[in-house]
């Protein structure tokens, strides 16, 4: 140990004063890890494509979304129309890109609300425990009882029909999600042994809550922030498809495929091509939240 | 010699379903400035327990608690987290005891950030790289994670971690048992050394009876939560008067071939801790249990200048 002691000391002297406080480039290997997972590059890929989709639609395609053209109605996939029309002869090729734009608003939007308050509200509850926890769990017992697309309902009708309206409704249904995988995490990292050596150090409650327990609860939450990108895009759907979510002419997937279910055994184009680009959302999505979770893991390292 | 950290009658409860589990009951101790307390005692004795409460990561249910002469059993946030930056701990095992999100340096900084302790990052890393030195720890493995280091370097952050608030006293649960043998003489001497140089007070946890005489100047003995013998580390391995001293100590592995003593092994079922009924705890386990130590508490009773033992028969069983 004597001999030992003295080699590293000698060693360490050989170096500079002082060190760097962190990690080896983190973001880094961060980044390397992730691009070794063929997957998840693939992911992202797709999901980068769909921003772009969503930011410059009128780079891919010159028709409007929303042009009427009668004379036009119905016609089948063909290189004027890529994915054909649909029964006001609007292209659906326009249709299915810029209606990336409203899926990926409403998507995007209502994960990052809804995950920011299911983050603190799980967090506090498995943190504090007892009375606290009893009552914000409660209340989100309260959210669960209610169907997602009921209360997306009773919210739109309540607020009027418009996106903001339905991102505020999608988010309301989507906290107790959160809050709960949260939580469930929470309470079993609380009980880890570093967190009690936190405490002997002295760390504050919030020091605990942010930098020892939510970094270590990370991979449920970008699991479950990712999935509900895709239920959020569904549920979205759903209520176009009733009516009370995006109001008519604009572009949306979900309503574009419930508008033309009366036409599905004459005219496939019409619900295929939103269909597939809401599966390849949900699908890239997941493959990026995955590979996202694992490049995060410091233990995952190879 | 000053004394450094005192307990009186210090109890610790916890509350079960079928009762109160007396995990630490009237304990106690004195610690002088610079020496080490050993406290041993089988798994699930309450050792851990007694560490914890007695630098406040439990609560105690009742007693008192002295460091540097001041009473400390109730504290107030601001007065715990001064409190914090005086008593230490280093933790039993250092794959759990270490946010593997962070890396060694930022590990080692932690308390120094929380403390504020430094003015600068230059004056923060300056501090960082001299607690690598202290422990021995080699500055190329400033920037790795927890998890690509071996049991002993860990344990040596965890070290680090501890002496970063230049703490008077520092509990050890246990330091060495997650590591392997070789390691655990390194971490036993580092931890001697920083001892004599800096002049720290330990109380060592744990089960190993031949770690504990090695780094201990006294050794307490527990049992269940009681305290059942304490004395001069020299004193216990010479004069064991507990019966439960002695089987705990015929259990230490001794490398020969010829077995030169006759092997002791306790029988019958150890008492629950969950309500226990008066009497000795050991009763239902000693070998000398006589009518009594199923009905009276045994009282810790100076048999020996310095060496004390809670036994009915102490006096029977060893003919003082």
């Amino acid at each position: 140990m004597f001999m030992l002691s003295t080699t590293t000391k000698q060693e360490a002297s050989l170096t500079q004063d002082t060190i760097s406080i962190g990690g080896h480039g983190q973001a880094k290997e961060i980044i390397g890890r992730f691009l070794r997972n063929k997957a998840a590059v693939f992911g992202l890929a797709i999901v980068v494509f769909l921003l772009f989709c969503a930011i410059f639609p009128q780079a891919l395609t010159q028709y409007d979304p929303i042009e009427q053209d009668l004379r036009n109605r119905f016609a089948a996939p063909s290189s004027e129309h890529y994915f054909g029309t649909d029964e006001y002869g609007r292209d659906i090729f326009a249709r299915v890109i810029y209606g990336c734009r409203t899926s990926m608003e409403i998507g995007l939007i209502s994960v990052a609300v809804s995950c920011i308050i299911g983050v603190i509200i799980g967090a506090v509850a498995g943190f504090y425990g007892g009375i606290t926890d009893n009552l914000f769990m409660r209340f989100i017992d309260i959210l669960m009882a209610i169907p997602n697309t009921l209360l997306g309902i009773s919210i739109v009708a309540a607020l009027g029909n418009s996106i903001p309206n339905l991102i505020i409704a999608l988010s309301i249904g989507s906290i107790a999600g959160y809050a709960r995988v949260v939580r469930v995490s929470v309470l079993s990292t609380k009980g880890m042994e570093y967190v009690e050596a936190a405490y002997a150090t002295g760390a504050s409650d919030a020091r605990i809550i942010f930098k020892y327990i939510l970094p270590n609860c990370l991979a449920p939450i970008i699991v479950q922030a990712t999935m509900s990108v895709a239920t959020t895009i569904m549920t979205a759907t759903g209520l176009s498809f009733l009516g009370l979510g995006v109001p008519a002419p604009t572009p949306e997937w979900g309503a574009m495929a419930s508008s033309s279910r009366a036409y599905i055994r004459d005219y496939w184009w019409l619900v295929t091509f939103p269909g597939i680009a809401i599966m390849i959302t949900a699908f890239s999505f997941n493959l990026f939240g995955d590979g996202l979770r694992d490049a995060l893991d410091p233990k995952l390292k190879s | 010699m000053a004394t450094l950290v005192e307990v009186k009658d210090l109890k610790k409860y916890f509350k079960t379903p079928r009762g109160l589990l007396h995990a630490v009951d009237n304990i106690n101790f004195k610690i002088e400035k610079g020496q080490t307390l050993g406290v041993v005692g089988e798994s699930g004795c309450g050792k851990s327990t007694l560490g914890r409460t007695v630098i406040h990561l439990h609560e105690r249910t009742s007693g008192q608690i002295f460091f540097d002469g001041k009473d400390v059993s109730d504290l107030n946030k601001q007065q715990l987290k001064e409190f914090r930056s005086h008593v230490q701990m280093i933790f039993q095992d250092p794959f759990s005891s270490l946010n593997p999100r962070m890396s060694v340096s930022q590990l080692i900084a932690e308390p120094l950030l929380i403390y504020k302790t430094t003015k600068s990052s230059a004056e923060l890393s300056k501090e960082v790289a001299r607690l690598m030195d202290t422990v021995g720890l080699a500055r190329r493995f400033a920037n790795s994670y927890p998890h690509e280091l071996d049991g002993g370097r860990r344990q040596r952050i965890g070290i680090a971690r501890a002496l970063s608030l230049n703490p008077e006293f520092i509990v050890c649960d246990e330091p060495v048992s997650a590591l392997d043998v070789s390691i655990q003489a390194q971490i036993l001497n580092l931890m001697q050394d920083l001892q004599d140089e800096l002049g720290l007070t330990y109380m060592f946890i744990t089960h190993n009876m031949s770690v504990v005489k090695h780094i201990s100047n006294n050794i307490m003995i527990m049992y269940l939560g009681n305290m059942v013998e304490f004395a001069d580390a020299q004193e216990i391995f010479k004069n064991r008067l507990h019966p439960y001293t002695k089987a705990l100590l015929a259990a230490v592995p001794i490398p020969a071939i010829i077995e030169g003593r006759k092997r002791q092994l306790l029988t019958g079922e150890i008492t629950s801790p969950i309500n226990p009924k008066p009497g000795c705890r050991f009763a239902s386990r000693c070998p000398y249990a006589t009518a009594p130590c199923h009905e009276v508490d045994p009282t810790l009773a100076e048999v020996m200048p310095g060496h004390f033992v809670a036994c009915h028969n102490v006096k029977e069983i060893n003919q003082l």
